[in-house]
């Protein structure tokens, strides 16, 4: 099997107010093309876990390694790099960049990532908003759209750079029921095409039950 | 990564809040323009100054002086050497001096590269007579054209053409005070007596006017040759030297010189102008020291429109560090938008600065001093555009560094998770 993440005894404190001990002994793997849910009840460390698996939070001890690259060490700039190239997130609330068309959110990290010119990201970014059926959006702005169109947009902008792990941090969360069958099986297609890794975090049973394996958290630990 | 995503995210920001923008941009353009009306207006007030003296007067002026006698003739008595000298103060004999054996030192000025020209001059002191009234005064035996090529000559004539002069012996260019005083008109002829009673009818062939009431209602301009003859001497007697170089800061040196070599009096526009320095530094550190002020007060409008914009835009901040944005590429879309804000309100000021010193430069300046300044002096030299936009420039950059900074220490997760 091919592992695209793993960490291993992964701890985290706060000290704000006081010692808080939020993650104990945390590890797992991810492999290549699987669909992994996290559950657990709010508070039990979830979001913290995904924000330290994503690079954005470096102060944790431990070891997070991606492809085989542990990210320790790494600088600032190096780890917004592997951020941009090789990690998708999505969040609850969508985040897209309100001043820009929802094309240009999409574009935004390829441009940023510059391996493409700019015909080139635009025709991939239209490719993306047609697979998630958005494309008559694209010139809107994105504050122009609906919610479920908000987060299909977000979605977009995780894949357009091809990243090896797409995470989610209850992608569904704000979604009816319809959309969140939409979104599902957006990462179900993904995820099929055995490249791309997919882990996301959810309250939802149901969508948990469909996907290829449940990580249970309790009280800062993995219990299953 | 091509820096072209970070200026259109720049650009984004700006454009959705135009109003801000705006009002940012606003300093700078009230700091540049000013700064470029009040430079342009103060050294252009500068030049005219400095074309009222330091134009006209020679770099170096060469006369032979009537010094008191420092030896008296008793004393190159061997005999009377110890005794008691009762005539004991002779005083030179009093008359205008000759620059005596002036041809070597003429012909050595002229070879020094230093020098850009030098025109003998010789003075007299005349009566004007016109009908009953008599009126002292000074005549000067210049080369016109010299004069006017050295000392812009040309400037101060009023009225008539000082080429007039250039081949008329019973010609003279009259002080306009004088020509007053006498009630005389151009092509009227005057009377000129010079200190031994010689007699000239001269024709006035044009009207001068320095602005001094002092030269203008005691002095006239003649060929050479004419004042020779008034004081019935010969050729060679030249009274004054007066030398322009090219560059003003030799003078010193140069007039040290011949005052050594040549045992004669040589004063530089130095030390007969030291006042006048002073006054053109003060007024130079005046306007930087306004303009600053106002780029300074400009600076805060843009720290603080940037530090507003980074509290809104917190989200976008977290967002972009998320999807792979460094921390650097933050803070150079926030240095982007600060120097956008300089660039544009620079270029609308450098605008206003250029409008407003056109205006200036044809607003009417009249003053009995300065007769052939019309309008008020403005010196456009392009090289203050350039100055205002380095210091537009800085001042953004400088104003945009510590917000920007700011923004690329944002904390993403912090953001994030407060949703
Ligand atoms: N910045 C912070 N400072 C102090 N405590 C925090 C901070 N962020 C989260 N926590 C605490 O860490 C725990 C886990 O939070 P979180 O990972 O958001 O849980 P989940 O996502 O599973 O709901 C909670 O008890 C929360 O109060
Ligand atoms: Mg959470």
């Amino acid at each position: 099997m091919d592992i695209v993440l793993s960490a291993k005894d992964i701890n985290k404190h706060f000290f704000d107010p006081i010692d808080n001990h939020v993650l104990k002994d945390v590890s797992l793997q991810i492999n290549r093309g699987e669909f992994v849910s996290i559950m657990g009840k709010s508070g039990c460390g979830k979001s913290t876990l995904l924000y330290i698996l994503s690079t954005m939070d470096t102060n944790y001890e431990g070891n997070v390694e991606l492809h085989h690259q542990n990210l320790r060490g790494l600088k600032n700039t190096e780890l917004a790099a592997i951020r941009n190239k090789r990690i998708g997130f999505v969040f609850q609330f969508h985040y897209l960049l309100p001043e820009f068309s929802v094309l240009d959110n999409v574009m935004l990290p390829a441009l940023r990532l510059g391996e493409k010119d700019k015909d080139e990201i635009e025709h991939d970014a239209m490719e993306k908003l047609k697979m998630l059926d958005i494309s008559e959006t694209a010139k809107k702005l994105a504050t122009r759209i609906s919610g479920g169109q908000k987060q299909r947009v977000a979605i977009a902008r995780s894949l357009i750079n091809d990243p090896d792990i797409i995470m989610g941090d209850e992608p569904t969360g704000n979604l009816d029921s319809k959309n969140s069958d939409v979104v599902f099986d957006i990462f179900r297609n993904i995820s099929s095409g055995k490249k791309q890794s997919i882990l996301v975090v959810t309250h939802d049973l149901d969508f948990a039950k469909r996907t290829d394996r449940i990580i249970e958290m309790a009280d800062g630990r993995i219990i299953h | 990564m091509p820096p072209g995503v970070l200026l259109k995210i720049a650009r984004t920001h700006l454009l959705a809040r135009k109003r801000q923008t705006a009002i940012a941009s606003l300093g700078v353009t009230f700091g540049i323009g000013t700064f470029v009306i009040l430079v342009s207006f103060m050294t252009g007030l500068n030049g005219l100054l400095d074309g009222l003296i330091l134009n006209r007067t020679p770099h170096i002026r060469i006369y032979n002086e009537i010094k008191p006698s420092e030896t008296q003739p008793i004393q190159n008595s061997e005999k009377y050497k110890n005794s008691l000298h009762v005539i004991h103060s002779i005083k030179p004999k009093q008359s205008k001096i000759s620059i005596y054996n002036n041809q070597p030192l003429i012909a050595a000025l002229k070879k020094d590269p230093r020098v850009k020209g030098i025109t003998p001059v010789v003075g007299a002191r005349v009566f004007y007579v016109s009908g009953a009234i008599q009126l002292n005064g000074n005549l000067f035996g210049v080369d016109v054209q010299e004069q006017t090529r050295l000392f812009n000559f040309g400037d101060y004539i009023t009225k008539g053409k000082s080429e007039n002069l250039a081949n008329n012996e019973n010609g003279i260019i009259i002080g306009a005070g004088v020509a007053k005083k006498l009630s005389l008109n151009l092509n009227d002829y005057v009377q000129v007596i010079s200190t031994t009673g010689q007699k000239m009818r001269l024709k006035i062939v044009a009207f001068f006017q320095s602005g001094l009431a002092d030269i203008d209602n005691m002095q006239s301009y003649v060929n050479i040759k004419t004042s020779q003859r008034i004081q019935g001497m010969p050729r060679d007697f030249i009274t004054d030297i007066h030398v322009k170089l090219w560059d003003i800061n030799h003078a010193v040196g140069m007039a040290a010189e011949i005052r050594n070599k040549f045992q004669l009096n040589a004063v530089d526009i130095i030390a007969a102008n030291a006042q006048f320095e002073t006054g053109t530094k003060i007024r130079n550190m005046i306007t930087y020291a306004v303009s600053i002020t106002l780029l300074i007060v400009a600076g805060f409008g843009i720290y603080n429109i940037l530090n507003m914009l980074i509290f809104q835009k917190m989200n976008d901040i977290a967002i972009l560090k998320a999807t792979g944005f460094s921390g650097k590429d933050v803070r150079r879309i926030f240095l982007y938008q600060a120097m956008m804000i300089g660039i544009i309100g620079g270029i609308i000021g450098l605008i206003i600065g250029y409008t407003g010193s056109v205006a200036i430069s044809k607003s009417p300046f009249e003053t009995e001093a300065l007769p052939t300044i019309h309008y008020f002096p403005v010196n456009f030299d392009p090289k203050f555009y350039v100055i205002g936009t380095v210091f537009a420039m800085l001042t953004t950059f400088f104003a945009g560094l510590m917000p920007a900074r700011k923004a690329s220490k944002v904390d993403p997760v912090e953001i994030l998770r407060g949703q």
